[in-house]
């Protein structure tokens, strides 16, 4: 059979799993749910459900079983602070979604308004067995046009239907440290007043919106888009991503999330390590890049390895990024939670912090991140340890269908390959 | 000879080692037309005692898999690899059991030093980005020896490194190539006696920038023109020097000129042209430039296209520099894959896995271990002792320092890394680092982890990064 007609073959298998009854038996299970790890064990899917795990699921006659021995089951990895479905080529504008620079639109702007489920990269970032992503917006600062936020982030799934969107508006992006001082005018003091001026607006915006609707509010510098999007923000029903650093910039975020009452999940904090305690006490989920030890800025003098490994040693629910604003490069993800491990993280913690603890965060939980009866399947059988660059995906499901193991990047390698003799 | 007897002979040794070195490469100096390097490199290796590793897996550079092997360091050099060899008297024993050996790693594509950390724009010296040709520049001038980043790498097994100025021009500057040694000075950094390099940059950077400046290069074609226009004065330059030596150096020499002179080195073979270069059809259009002027490219960087014209340059004796996972961040850069330097390894050339990073280049390995992974997936078929070679024996040959470094053969540098485990796997930890047989990096012993002094009494620095 040539590649084309495998490539047929396989789209259909794709099409038809949510239909059928689908057994993946005899591999290693990491369910990330009450389960643990079971050594040997049998995921019965059907309908694109999974409706039996363990080690002892019977299987009924008839159906497709996919043999899992000598391999792993996670759940499908999920990629924070992530541009997947924004972009195809980072440098070709109109190409890219990932931000705006327009007066009117900065808390108010919507990524999962204009995703694309066509894009090229989703398969290659599945292949790395990636099947959720949070779309998160980034900043395009212009001069004169400091966006206070980047907007809100989405939960997006990587099967490339046109419903992609899990869960719109999961999170308000917000910089602050270095990033968040040099758009309030040039110092971390005029960031953190500004925010609290925000929020203030917000509320009063809130509760005498129809005052607003008459003409008569009192004034205001976010636009009424802006405004409208922080309601849920500044109610503490929508999480606020704060990308910070500095540990004493991390200190001032935990302090103003207790007086403003927000829900903020920390992103980056590379010296997060440093005031473990204190985010633990603050109960703080914290998105960490498991490579970042440079010292690339004042803010990040004291960047390590460690830091995911002492974040969680102190009690912080860690979720692992590779990068910011990842797309091409999300194929790293897994091996940045690999490294991590290196680095003193417990290896099933490494794996939670792909999968279920950015579901949780994320609220998408309910159905997917972890493999237990009930949930979508939305797994990665994998030949070997998942975290290993020496490991390949076996079998990919994205929310009950399974998905070819090809991407453009793999066509374009099979043409110019060598022929057999 | 057998290792062993090899080894039984030590007189012999060093007339081996002195022997491999003389034979195997030509003039290696960085000799201008006033003669000679005018930043001489001041690094001596320390005297260290003779030891030896043993009972590791090694991978030699030469695309050996030793397992259970003995290597014996002397005098700063590989005196011999192979299993069963006797442990010799006055040899400090490294337990080297359940783990790893393999050349220092190189990197042929850094930037350490010239964009440091912090990236302040203090530190900002990568690019002279004010005209097209800067040829005249030289990285080694904006190296800045405390870029924490340098110990960094020493950490992921880095021993030898091309630092290389951006790609915004056509001409660069300069390279420099590095011993990954602590040292207050680039002069103490410089591999003795290599050969410098010429940065060229094809396609979208140099034209991008030059273009919004609203001058040429503003196209690929006026990327081209510039490339010819420079290489037709430094022929007319070299002539002139030619012809100053042929008559016997009477009268006035002709008057410098830095940039022609390096573009001059360059057409006396002296300097290697290492060419950012993505696309496929760019670097067979280079190829053609380097053949219209008579010089040949050492190798391509980046150049994400390779293996769609994998056999060309392996015919060409061209060697190529590339990663695993970087793409798409240009529409130079769309068609990356995993397999390319794999590609390029299974057609017969030299491919390479470089960093052009400051993440990246503490995990080389890993990124090693990708490329041969989707290869293997592939269908091709790459040992890791073939793979090993993408960053080491290879870098080597691409800098012009493979007579000295990048396997672990008798008589070259012991610049030597023992890992805690497969090199290719992502638990991987570089234990122990030796450059020219001298402990610069030990995971269990903070004296060998001093960090630059940058870092000195900042905060956050309890944690061993």
């Amino acid at each position: 059979m040539n590649r084309r007609l495998l490539a047929l073959a396989a789209f259909a298998l794709a099409t038809s799993a949510r239909a059928e009854t689908i057994a993946i038996v005899d591999a290693r299970l990491m369910t990330m749910a009450a389960a643990g790890e079971i050594e040997r064990g049998t995921i019965l899917i059907r309908d694109g459900c999974i409706v039996a795990i363990g080690p002892a699921v019977t299987v009924p006659a008839g159906t497709k079983v996919i043999d899992g021995r000598g391999g792993t089951v996670t759940p499908g990895f999920l990629q924070a602070d992530s541009t997947l479905g924004a972009v195809e080529v980072s440098q070709v504008p109109a190409s890219t979604d990932r931000a705006t620079h327009s007066a009117a639109i900065s808390a108010g702007f919507d990524l999962s308004l204009g995703l694309n489920p066509d894009s090229i990269l989703l398969p290659v970032s599945r292949l790395a067995g990636i099947t959720h992503a949070v779309a998160t917006p980034l900043y395009d600062d212009r001069a004169g046009r400091d966006l206070q936020f980047a907007g809100q982030a989405a939960v997006i799934d990587l099967a490339q239907g046109p419903a992609m969107i899990t869960r719109p508006r999961a999170a308000m992006v917000l910089e602050m440290g270095e990033g968040g001082a040099e758009r309030a005018g040039g110092a971390r003091a005029a960031a953190i007043v500004a925010l609290k001026a925000a929020l203030a607006d917000v509320r009063h915006f809130a509760s005498h919106r129809a005052d607003y609707d008459r003409g008569k509010g009192r004034p205001q510098k976010l636009s009424r888009i802006d405004l409208e999007a922080l309601i849920p923000v500044a109610e503490g029903r929508m999480p606020l991503i704060v990308k910070v650093d500095r540990a004493s910039d991390i200190r001032e975020i935990i302090a103003l999330a207790r007086e403003e009452k927000l829900r903020v999940i920390l992103d980056g904090a590379e010296e997060g390590w440093r005031v473990a305690t204190d985010i633990a006490a603050a109960g703080l989920p914290v998105i960490v890049d498991p490579l970042a030890n440079l010292p690339r800025s004042f803010s990040e003098l004291g960047a390590t390895m460690e830091n995911a490994a002492r974040l969680h040693a102190a009690g912080v629910t860690v979720i692992i990024k590779t990068g910011s604003g990842t797309a091409h490069r999300a194929r790293e993800l897994r091996y940045g939670a690999g490294n991590a491990v290196a680095y003193g993280l417990p290896h099933d913690v490494a794996v939670a912090a792909i999968t279920i603890n950015p579901a949780r965060v994320f609220g998408v939980a309910d159905r997917v991140g972890s493999l237990e009866a009930g949930r979508l399947a939305d797994l990665v059988l994998w030949n070997g340890d998942p975290l290993e660059p020496l490991s390949q995906p076996q079998a990919i499901f994205v929310e009950g269908a399974e998905k070819p193991l090809t991407a453009r990047p793999l066509e374009l390698r099979d043409r110019y390959l060598p022929r057999a003799p | 000879m057998g290792l062993t007897e090899y080894f039984k002979s030590s007189g012999r040794a060093a007339t081996l080692a002195a022997t491999l070195l003389i034979g195997s490469a030509g003039a290696l100096a960085a000799p201008d037309a006033a003669g000679g390097d005018p930043f001489p490199s001041t690094y001596r290796a320390a005297a260290a005692p003779p030891f030896a590793i043993v009972g590791a897996t090694v991978l030699t550079g030469s695309g050996a898999e030793i397992p259970d092997a003995v290597v014996l360091v002397r005098a700063g050099v590989i005196e011999a690899v192979g299993a069963k060899l006797a442990l010799p008297d006055g040899y400090a024993a490294v337990d080297g059991r359940g783990k790893w050996v393999t050349p220092g790693i190189i990197d042929a594509h850094s930037h350490l030093g010239v964009y440091p950390s912090p990236a302040t724009p203090s530190h900002d010296d990568g690019n002279e980005a004010v005209a097209p040709n800067t040829a005249e520049v030289w990285a080694e001038h904006s190296v800045w020896p405390q870029d924490p980043k340098f110990r960094l790498a020493r950490a992921g097994g880095v021993t030898s490194l091309m630092i290389l100025p951006g790609s915004a021009n056509l001409f660069g500057g300069r390279s420099v190539t590095l011993k990954n040694v602590p040292a207050v000075t680039v002069q103490g950094m410089k591999f003795p006696h290599a050969p410098y390099g010429l940065k060229m940059a094809c396609g979208e950077n140099p034209k991008r920038v030059y273009g919004a400046k609203g001058r040429s290069p503003a196209t690929r074609m006026g990327n081209v023109a510039g490339y010819r226009k420079a290489w037709i004065d430094a022929a007319d330059y070299a002539r002139k020097w030619e012809k100053w030596e042929k008559d016997g150096r009477a009268g006035d020499p002709p008057r410098r000129d830095l940039q022609l002179e390096t573009l001059a080195g360059v057409l006396r073979g002296e300097i290697l042209v290492q060419n950012h270069c993505y696309r496929a059809d760019e670097m067979v259009v280079m190829i053609d430039v380097a053949r219209e002027f008579g010089y040949r490219i050492r190798a391509f960087h980046h150049a994400n296209e390779a293996f769609k014209i994998a056999p060309l340059l392996a015919k060409e004796d061209i060697c190529v520099a590339t990663w695993a996972n970087s793409w798409g961040a240009k529409m130079e850069s769309l068609d990356g894959l995993e397999e390319n330097a794999p590609m390029i390894d299974a057609a017969g050339g030299c491919a390479i896995i470089h960093s052009d990073d400051g993440l990246l280049i503490q995990r080389l390995n890993q990124e090693a271990g990708i490329a041969m992974t989707a290869a293997n997936h592939a269908g091709l078929s790459i040992p890791r002792g073939e793979a090993i070679k993408w960053i080491t024996a290879n870098p080597a040959r691409a800098m012009g320092i493979a007579d000295r470094v990048g396997t672990l053969e008798p008589g070259k540098m012991a610049d030597v890394v023992l890992w805690s485990a497969d090199p290719f796997s992502v638990y991987a930890l570089a234990e122990r680092v030796w450059i020219d047989g001298v402990p610069v990096w030990d995971r269990a012993d903070p004296r060998y982890q001093a960090p630059s002094d940058f870092l000195l009494g900042q905060p956050g620095q309890e944690s061993s990064r």
